[in-house]
């Protein structure tokens, strides 16, 4: 059996407030190690904040999250160790305006790694060649294209080394012209065997890359398997209205 | 100056992305420093207008009627080294009081948070007078510092306030992706503080700072009142021996109208080369 990189188990987790808002209800899944999994559904449905409380960067209210069966969940985790481990890739790119493309790769290694500059710059041109962007490395982020940035942004998550990536709606604010350069990169990334759990609004990408698909709705993953199955032959009736609304 | 072209370049600046929440809200205070001037390509647009008439005005003042006018100039001029000093000293201080209040504005911590928040609040709520002259004898009777010392560290205290929030409006003008971005990759919060948000928050309040400091060297002059022996102190040493009221004043309100214009212009250039930097 695989090993699995993260699991999630039984995670809830409430807004509070004057109007409770549950985000997530109750969701569990695993990751395996070199396994995609893509995590689909309406807007809303909270995908992006399961994503995001399997680094931290939502704090869950119950349920247990695990990453190479370390409990990131607990209070006492190191998170910051965790998130070496954990690349992520945001929505709206949140690349550093202030750095050249070179040094948004190759900052988080100097810092956070102590990694020394000329080394760390080298490995950054790497990536950037590796993303198509090397010519690019002197640039600043405002001068490049929304693909371009992500792309960018995917080579400074992966600076870290990381065993694991975490796609937030990487190309939900491109222009349809710039989504396939970003997912080209993202499918070369999938076949290179990293693990990765990607909140996409994709569906050729999520049929072409995913080893398992997740729906989710209103907080609650409602189906998951191969995309064969999840696409081809949904079995809830919620899924199947979800994949006719888009396809 | 609230729909001056400058917030669409702040906008830009600030906001990498679409989808960010709106920042609408957030606007560098401005106080009441003179207009930076904004690229007017216009021989005579309104700064170079006013600046050749104060120039000019000053000059045929002298030429035609040196008479007194010489006289005064000499001696207001002689306190101008020390306007500039106290200010100086003063906005130093100024930026490093005004540094901690607006990081503990920002704060999570409940305690510094609250005491930033209440000296904020306190400063801004007494006129820059009261609070000069209060915090002066204060000075002078506790810790008895005197002179132009005492007038930097009231002026320092009193502006270290607004200076606070030109900090806090510009870390939090710097959208909150960022923080996640730079904590997401390992970095601590103070590590992402330093590294991400303040080199960005600083490109924003910089011209804010510089407007400060015009305002400040304005302000300068209340001091006056009490303690400095600056260009309005000389001129009222002046009046009082000779009783030239109002030749005396326009001279003095020409050697302030000059070096604000100046420092203005100064202000509008580095703004103008921020930018150009990306």
């Amino acid at each position: 059996m695989a090993k699995s990189k993260i699991r999630i188990e039984n995670v809830c987790k409430t807004y509070e407030g004057k109007n409770e808002v549950h985000a997530v209800k109750n969701a569990s899944l695993t990751v395996n190690e070199g396994e995609v999994v893509v995590i689909i559904g309406p807007s809303g449905s909270g995908k992006s904040t399961l994503l995001r409380s399997v680094n931290k960067l939502e704090f869950i209210t119950s349920g247990k999250i695990f990453i190479d069966d370390e409990e990131v969940s607990a209070p006492d985790c190191d998170i910051r160790k965790v998130r070496e481990n954990v690349g992520m890739v945001f929505q709206s790119f949140n690349l550093f305006p202030h750095l050249s493309v070179l040094q948004n790769v190759s900052i988080a290694p100097v810092k956070v790694k102590h990694i020394d500059r000329k080394h760390a710059e080298a490995k950054s041109m790497e990536l950037l060649k590796r993303v198509g962007l090397a010519d690019k490395a002197n640039s600043y982020p405002n001068q490049l294209s929304g693909g371009q940035q992500q792309r960018v942004a995917i080579a400074r998550a992966l600076a870290m080394d990381p065993e694991i990536m975490l796609f937030d709606e990487p190309t939900s604010a491109l222009d349809p012209e710039m989504i396939k350069e970003v997912l080209d990169v993202m499918l070369n990334l999938a076949r290179s065997g990293m693990t990765m759990l990607i909140v996409t609004h994709e569906m050729g990408f999520a049929r072409a890359a995913a080893d398992k698909v997740i729906f989710m709705d209103s907080g609650e993953i409602i189906e998951q398997g191969t995309p064969s199955e999840v696409f081809d032959h949904p079995q809830s009736p919620r899924t199947q209205e979800f994949l006719n609304h888009i396809l | 100056m609230e729909a001056s072209p400058k917030k669409v370049s702040f906008s830009k600046l600030v906001s990498v992305d679409p989808r960010s929440p709106k920042k609408g809200n957030i606007t560098i205070n401005m106080t009441d420093g003179v207009l930076i001037p904004k690229k007017d390509t216009h021989v005579f647009n309104s700064w170079r207008t006013t600046f050749l008439g104060a120039i000019v005005l000053l000059a045929c003042l002298l030429i035609f009627k040196p008479d007194p006018y010489l006289q005064i100039l000499k001696v207001c001029a002689s306190g101008i080294p020390v306007t500039f000093e106290c200010t100086i000293f003063a906005i130093i201080g100024a930026i490093f009081i005004g540094l901690f209040c607006g990081l503990g504005s920002v704060s999570k911590h409940r305690i510094l948070n609250r005491i930033s928040g209440v000296y904020v609040e306190l400063i801004r709520g007494i006129p820059l007078l009261v609070q000069l002259i209060f915090i002066y004898y204060a000075l002078g009777k506790i810790l008895h510092v005197e002179g132009l010392l005492a007038s930097i560290i009231s002026m320092a205290i009193c502006f270290g306030a607004y200076m606070g929030e030109i900090v806090r409006s510009g870390i939090q003008a710097i959208p909150k992706g960022q923080m996640e971005a730079a904590i997401a990759l390992g970095m601590s919060r103070s590590q992402a503080f330093v590294n991400v948000i303040l080199p960005q928050a600083v490109k924003i309040i910089l011209p804010s700072i510089g407007n400060e400091f015009i305002s400040m060297l304005k302000d300068s002059s209340l001091v006056s009142t009490i303690a400095l022996s600056d260009i309005l102190r000389r001129g009222r040493e002046y009046i009082a021996r000779t009783f030239l009221s109002l030749e005396t004043m326009l001279v003095v309100a020409l050697i302030y109208l000059i070096i604000t214009l100046m420092l203005s212009r100064l202000v509008g250039l580095m703004e103008e080369r921020l930018n150009s930097n990306g």
